[in-house]
């Protein structure tokens, strides 16, 4: 239910999207997200983006996650 | 997939493992509040990977379980007015009422269309001008902004013939309301991942606060998860619980305003009623005023008699995290996904449906 996956947005339209999502395209809604660009990575769940991904966050995240396990 | 893969890295987690073992000086029992986290727990085997001092409980973070019987039955009942079309998310199709379920209505005749978005729902409205679409507005803050814009757009279209059933349950009244029962003593909450897209991680800060509890929300992938507990853990033994993000590509600390702000424009808070805990206050989510011409309740009678559960099912006790699966005797002998009994082994989200799908992987690991 309150799944989400990440999705690529290819081209934007007033409030409608096409999104890559797998290799698949699709349209979604950004109703909820009217911040997003072309090229922006997004969480979709069930057709709408809830949140726009932070590519800087998720970069840190992994760096973090490295340094936390290199005495492990 | 970009996102999901580099948080797979089995080196890392196996690292992840190592350092989470050495860390865990006494045992603490964690609560992963999510049914999307129990089931990536079950699915990459955390759980035999833990040290024997973290354990690990499912919470009632399943929509679809958490819905109580008297709207299921409501559910089934409005499939059946003429002119109706009912639109739902698959999930809910299987779910067993007191007395019948969405998909034996279907199959007797009743117009239920499963769909994939509240978008499609409001397409239906759109293509069958005659028909009333009534939508089954179920989920947590995850889904409730994304139907809460289809009202919206309906009203902006001025499209007359969508409806919404809102059962949406929010999850820190509920959270709160376990915690206040002391039925389950915990020492840390992994917080849900794509609900707190939504609400952030500030909602949460009363359970660290007044309860004394760590916090982590996690996303769903193997190293977010591990990299919560990692903090929860920390959290633990420094004494000093706090509301943490271990997902933090997916969440902010403030949320999406965007989408609270659209979720408060149409919905307002009301009791709700969730399966096996009872009514939990300001938890649910009723239409606005304003906005009750699209509201099913204002629009539409039925009475599905008095509300039934299943015998000897543990559904609601289980989704208190007071008991397991394996608890149950229906578990796996009357109630299989086949034959669900109860809505916890039916939903994709679902405790027993997670513990029976990897019971065979779970008994592999541990021997």
């Amino acid at each position: 239910m309150c799944l989400a996956i990440p999705a690529k947005v290819l081209s934007i339209e007033g409030y409608q999207a096409e999104a890559e999502i797998a290799g698949v395209t699709r349209q979604i809604s950004l109703r909820l997200t009217p911040e997003v660009k072309v090229g922006d990575w997004v969480l979709l769940h069930t057709g709408y983006a809830i949140n726009v991904i932070d590519e800087d966050a998720a970069k840190e995240t992994l760096k973090l996650l490295e340094e936390m396990c290199e005495v492990y | 997939m970009k996102f999901i893969d580099e948080y797979c890295n089995v080196e890392l987690s196996q690292r992840l493992v190592e350092r989470i073992r050495h860390k865990s000086a006494r045992e603490v029992r964690l609560m992963e509040f999510c049914g999307g986290h129990t089931h990536a727990i079950l699915r990459y085997g955390i759980r035999q990977l833990l040290p024997p001092t973290v354990e690990m409980l499912s919470g009632p973070g399943c929509p679809v379980c958490v819905t109580a019987n008297a709207d299921l039955d409501k559910a089934i009942a409005l499939s059946g007015l003429p002119g109706v079309i009912l639109a739902s998310f698959g999930d809910m199709l299987r779910i067993p009422g007191s007395y019948s379920s969405l998909q034996k209505a279907k199959a007797e005749g009743a117009d239920i269309r499963i769909v994939y978005s509240a978008m499609d729902a409001l397409r239906l409205a759109r293509e069958n001008p005659h028909r009333s679409i009534i939508f089954l507005g179920i989920g947590f803050e995850a889904t409730a902004p994304t139907i809460a814009a289809s009202i919206l757009e309906a009203e902006g279209e001025r499209i007359d013939n969508y409806y919404v059933f809102s059962i949406h349950k929010l999850c820190p009244p509920v959270i709160r309301a376990l915690l206040q029962s002391g039925e389950v003593k915990l020492d840390g909450i992994v917080c849900p991942g794509h609900v707190s897209a939504i609400i952030g991680s500030q909602p949460y800060e009363f359970i660290a606060k007044e309860y004394g509890i760590a916090c982590a929300v996690a996303g769903f992938e193997p190293l977010d998860i591990l990299l919560s507990i990692d903090m929860l853990l920390a959290q633990i033994e420094s004494g000093k619980p706090e509301v943490e993000i271990a997902y933090r590509r997916g969440v902010r600390p403030e949320g999406n305003l965007r989408a609270q702000e659209i979720m408060g424009q149409v919905f307002e808070t009301c009791p709700a009623t969730w399966r096996g805990i009872g009514e939990v206050p300001q938890s649910g989510l009723r239409l606005r005023q304003e906005y009750q011409r699209f509201d099913t309740e204002k629009a539409f009678y039925v009475d599905p008699g008095p509300p039934r559960e299943a015998r000897g099912c543990l559904c609601g006790d289980i989704l208190r995290g007071v008991k397991w699966p394996s608890d149950c005797r229906l578990f796996g002998q009357v109630c299989t996904p086949e034959h669900p009994v109860g809505p916890c082994m039916v939903s994709s989200e679902g405790s027993c449906a997670a513990y029976y799908q990897y019971q065979s992987h779970e008994a592999a690991l541990s021997k």
